[in-house]
């Protein structure tokens, strides 16, 4: 990114639209910056399941074989439909669709909720087989499970709760989108879009890491 | 109207968007921060001075070795040169109204003090005494002390971090004034630039780390305790991979100070310019490499430590590569040796030998005895206080003029670099010797041979402490009485000069031009009016 | 041994644990010299370097001041190619320099790591706030190390509870002691006398009191020291007896019903582990096999080993240990 005389075709028009135009590009680089520094935030945690799987891989494949497959793999669909939702609200916003604008972003932030719901559930499934670190964890004889879930539940606990504020971020942006105003106009979606595909891709990293590549062995 | 004029009430300081106001917050904030992490280091220094535990008890004397840490590296070091002065001086650098998130500016020092008063409560409620590495397993399951409350502390500090760093690369990329490409930049916004990308990439795994540590602690799930199935090693390598680089946090800008004041002082260009840049990024690069140096005979395998050692030799590389430039720049040059200039060049003088240390260390062989000891103190406090302290003094007197719009007592503060660098010297110096007769640190009593060292270092501990309480009375009188300054009183270059002193909120009247050159400085010039017996353009008479 | 031992010992003098002040006392172990040699060479180097630094700011700074006349001509206005060609100079000469110290340092280190396969093993414990530790013939001692000269010691440490570190600073050598885990430290003692153990990871309120000492007699006056304790059974021996009343031979000897691998021999032997990992067996091997029985299980043999957790403490494992290696030196030996 060079100075601020950018390849903003139509911003030297007016000073006005190069303050407004300047202000995107900051924005977005805000944003790209930001997720660099969750991606170090989660990287933190997968370089300690990268420790934890070469020094106890038994221990690792054992306790993750007792994550669910089934549910983990629907919920990886629904976040991947959510991301094509959002995408799709963006390519709209930029025709001007304020109304399919409205309902995709809508769509996206139900999808959301419906993931939340659904790892709940498998919460709740782990709960009940005593997964949970700390005393009386059902494992506790295999070394290395433990700390399996404490990376498990660290990792999509965390997961969740981007999940969540990325939730409230599209539902407002959806109300906004709906009553015309001023604030949510694309180049701010753009924005908030590149947050949800962040939250989208973390957890496909997630998702080969905790439901798949132990069951194998 | 100044940005000092533009307010008066207590609200308009709180709540301020402006850079430069936020700026004077953290160094108001840094400033006691670094006196309450002092007053630590001097009950440190006092209890060493006899070989017997006798001036406090031992949980006394742990707890303060890791309040020093603790404040010294989290609420001092790590802001310092970013916070204060990346905030008031890099936005005018490169000819912005002000940083790119300024809201995201004040929340960052809300973080700040939020972080560090929490931190302070620990020490007031009773203090933690895990050292500031916080090793496992003592500190999840053994330790009696206040340490979920620090780790709080220091976990909302690193966000601090993180949207400071975030800030000031936004800002580089897109504030820059038309025609300031990046080779137009002065070295100090590059060595903000780097900074703030370790910030950004290292302090998350910092915040994770205590997480998991705090985790530990709460449930007693087995992350780092083998008594619990988990592993002292992981805690290790994924507290080690920040703090390394944070060291990089603490010394880089540094070095971009250093880089701003020695060729105003030489009037000369720097030498090397584009060597300066590209030894900046590979220092911050290759400093995310070598964190396993910290790790030699903790129980690593020798594979890692032999890749480990390699690296740290190669880090050293860039670092010397800006040590030769700053000595070349002063060849030809045409001298001062007003306080900044002093100060930078006790700079570049500390931070070589701790730095040659460094290398010391890097040697396998010689660090498995040196590991642990008085020499690897010695090492570290040579960087950071040698160095990254006397550059943030460097910092505070070259911008004085430019903040306050006062100039201060010349004499007085050349007296307190001498007296900082002697002092330094005197404290530190012996501690090497110490190190290699085998002390090792965190001691709070030792076998009566090693008495004669501490005592040498004790005294000159006191004689540093002079050197720091002096800036604070001349500092004071320049704002009370002291002469205006002019909007350039040094001569330099840099846009931050082409604005009054102190500058306007909105920094610039009209968009300043980027500069052809970047340190465009003639020494042969400044001989030349000298030797006419005119003083330079921007010579003031001396106090 | 013993004219390598007369030979050292007409060398140097005796180590004291003297209160008085010296600059450095002399190394005490077969690779303390090599240590201070190659940490002279360093401070002559560096030293040497930082001399040139300071003496070249003070001369530049004095001969180019101000007020000073001097010609200052001939300055390019941009970077010269002389210039590029004194950086890229003053780049490759200290990497080159730096990778001969590396070099050098690694040789050195990768030779302290080398152990004698006679070494004589001590077993260590590190507690809060204290060093217990065990010969083979199973005398043991608190805070002391009793070897003797001219022979390679090999310390098997652990820790009951948080990370210590083991510092002889006359070695010129220190290891971390981590729970959960065996780390080894290997010395030959040089000098007679009495030198400094220290702890050098912080541990708690008492890190500065967890001193001990480490006295180095002539080989004739150790056997005679070691058979002068308490008569204890070996470590060994005490480990067979463990082995048996703890139920291990019921599963490990030949002849048994349940299918188990044979340990006689173990340590030093590569394993073939179930995921298809293979690993050379030691010290910690044994150790987590004891405690985590399901870490590492053989292949072909089913994960049915009961876990000895909590009903083991680190000097029976420790005992145990020596019992297993016992039978690899009653048979070839060799590592």
């Amino acid at each position: 990114m060079t100075a601020r005389t950018a390849p903003l075709a139509d911003a030297a028009r007016t000073p006005r639209h190069a303050e407004t135009a300047l202000r995107m590009e900051t924005a977005e680089l805000g944003m790209w910056v930001f997720i660099a520094t969750e991606i170090l935030f989660f990287g933190g945690l997968f370089f300690a399941y990268l420790y934890g799987r070469t020094h106890w891989p038994e221990g690792f494949a054992a306790a993750g074989r007792r994550t669910d497959v089934v549910l983990g793999t629907l919920n990886t669909a629904v976040l991947l439909t959510s991301s094509f939702a959002v995408a799709l609200a963006v390519a709209a916003a930029e025709h001007d669709r304020r109304r399919w604008v409205a309902r995709l972003l809508w769509l996206t932030a139900a999808l959301g909720v419906v993931f939340l719901v659904i790892k709940g559930t498998e919460y709740r499934h782990e709960w009940s087989e005593h997964l949970f670190p700390g005393p009386g964890f059902a494992l506790a004889a295999t070394a290395g499970a433990e700390l399996f879930f404490v990376l498990y539940f660290l990792t999509t606990g965390l997961h969740a709760l981007h999940l969540t504020i990325g939730i409230v971020l599209m539902g407002a942006f959806a109300a906004g989108t709906e009553h015309a105003s001023g604030w949510a106009h694309p180049p701010r979606l753009q924005v908030a879009a590149l947050y949800w595909h962040f939250v989208d891709v973390v957890w496909i990293f997630l998702y080969p890491l905790l439901y798949l590549i132990v069951r194998h062995s | 109207m100044s940005y000092l004029d533009d307010g008066y009430t207590l609200r308009s300081w709180l709540t301020t968007h402006d850079h430069k106001r936020i700026a004077i917050l953290y160094a108001i904030a840094i400033t006691g921060f670094f006196f309450i992490g002092g007053a630590a280091a001097t009950l440190i220094r006092l209890e060493l001075a006899t070989p017997a535990g006798d001036l406090v008890s031992h949980d006394t004397y742990n707890k303060l070795f890791t309040a020093h840490g603790v404040i010294m590296v989290w609420l001092f070091l790590i802001p310092s040169i970013p916070s204060v002065m990346g905030n008031f001086v890099l936005p005018l650098m490169i000819g912005a109204r002000d940083l790119a998130f300024p809201r995201l500016n004040l929340l960052s020092w809300y973080l700040y003090m939020g972080g560090g008063i929490l931190t302070l409560a620990a020490l007031f409620l009773g203090g933690v005494d895990t050292g500031w590495t916080f090793y496992t397993p003592y500190s999840t399951m053994f330790s009696n002390s206040y340490v979920l409350l620090t780790l709080t502390g220091v976990f909302i500090v690193g966000f601090s971090s993180i949207l400071t760093g975030l800030n000031f690369i936004v800002t580089v990329h897109t504030l820059r004034v038309p025609g300031m490409g990046w080779f137009q930049l002065p070295l100090f916004v590059w060595a903000i630039y780097a900074t703030s990308a370790i910030l950004v990439l290292a302090t998350p795994v910092l915040a994770i780390t205590l997480l998991l540590v705090a985790a530990e602690r709460l449930f007693q799930i087995g992350v780092f305790d083998p008594a619990y199935g988990g592993d002292p090693l992981l805690f290790q390598h994924m507290f080690w991979f920040y703090s390394h680089p944070a060291v990089y946090i603490m010394v880089l800008p540094a070095m971009g100070l250093v880089s701003e004041i020695v060729p105003c002082f030489a009037r000369k260009r720097i030498f090397g310019y584009r060597f300066m840049a590209y030894a900046i990024l590979g220092i911050a690069s290759i400093g995310f490499l070598v964190w396993g140096h910290h790790m030699f005979v903790s129980g690593q395998s020798m594979t890692a430590s032999l890749v480990f050692s390699l690296l740290s030799f190669v880090v050293a590389v860039p670092s010397a590569i800006k040590v030769f430039n700053w000595t070349a720049t002063l060849y030809k040059g045409s001298i001062r040796f007003d306080a900044p200039m002093l100060y930078a060049l006790g700079f570049v003088g500390l931070f070589t030998i701790g730095g040659l240390t460094g290398l010391i260390l890097a040697a396998l062989a010689v660090d498995v005895h040196l590991t642990d000891t008085y020499f690897v103190v010695s090492h570290f406090h040579y960087i950071m206080v040698g160095g990254s302290v006397m550059a943030y003094f460097g910092g505070l007197h070259f911008w004085w003029p430019k903040v306050t719009g006062r100039l201060y007592s010349g004499v007085w503060a050349r007296i307190a670099a001498v007296i900082m660098f002697i002092g330094f010297n005197l404290t530190f110096f012996p501690q090497y010797v110490l190190g290699y007769q085998g002390m090792p640190r965190r001691y709070h009593a030792y076998p009566p041979e090693f008495q004669v060292l501490n005592i040498l270092s004790s005294a000159g501990a006191s004689v540093l402490a002079i050197g720091y309480l002096l800036p604070l009375v001349y500092f004071a009188v320049s704002l009370w009485r002291g002469e205006r300054a002019g909007a350039n009183p040094w001569g330099a270059t840099g846009l931050e000069w082409q604005t009054a002193s102190p500058p306007p909120t909105h920094n610039f009247d009209t968009e300043p031009a980027a500069p052809k050159t970047v340190y465009g400085y003639d020494a042969e010039a400044d001989a030349r009016l000298a030797a006419r017996g005119a003083p330079a353009s921007t010579e003031r008479a001396e106090a | 041994m013993s004219t390598f031992g007369a030979r050292i010992l007409a060398s140097a003098g005796q180590g004291t644990l003297d209160p008085s002040f010296s600059l450095l006392a002399p190394g005490a172990s077969a690779n303390a010299g090599r240590t201070d040699a190659l940490f002279i060479a360093l401070l002559v180097l560096c030293g040497g370097m930082a001399i040139v630094i300071a003496t070249l700011i003070v001369v530049f700074s004095f001969r180019y001041r101000r007020h000073a006349v001097v010609d200052r001509g001939n300055q390019a206005s941009g970077e010269s190619a002389g210039e590029i060609r004194l950086e890229i100079a003053w780049t490759v000469t200290p990497l080159l320099i730096f990778l001969g110290i590396f070099a050098w340092s690694t040789w050195d280190y990768i030779r302290t790591t080398r152990t004698p396969a006679d070494a004589l093993p001590v077993y260590v414990v590190a507690k809060q706030w204290m060093w217990k530790l065990q010969q083979r013939t199973g005398r043991r001692e608190i805070n002391e190390l009793h070897v003797p000269l001219g022979q390679p010691v090999r310390l098997v440490m652990t820790s009951q509870d948080v990370i210590h570190s083991f510092f002889v600073p006359a070695f010129r050598l220190k290891q971390d002691v981590v729970p959960g885990r065996y780390t080894t430290l290997s010395f030959t003692a040089t000098r007679l006398g009495e030198f400094h153990l220290f702890c050098a990871e912080y541990c708690g309120s008492e890190h500065s009191m967890m001193l001990g000492r480490v006295v180095v007699m002539m080989p004739a006056d150790f056997s005679r020291w070691l058979a002068a304790g308490p008569n204890e059974p070996g470590l060994a021996e005490r480990g067979f007896a463990l082995y048996r009343s703890r139920g291990c031979s019921g599963c490990h000897e030949p002849g048994s019903t349940v299918h188990a691998p044979s340990l006689a021999g173990l340590i030093g032997r590569t394993v073939h582990l179930q995921d298809g990992r293979s690993l050379v067996a030691d010290e910690n091997y044994v150790r987590d096999s004891v405690l985590l029985p399901l870490k590492d299980v053989v292949a072909g043999f089913d994960p049915v080993m009961p876990s000895f957790a909590g009903q083991l403490d680190e000097e029976e494992i420790a005992a145990i240990v020596a019992y297993i290696r016992s039978t690899s030196d009653a048979s070839e030996g060799r590592r």
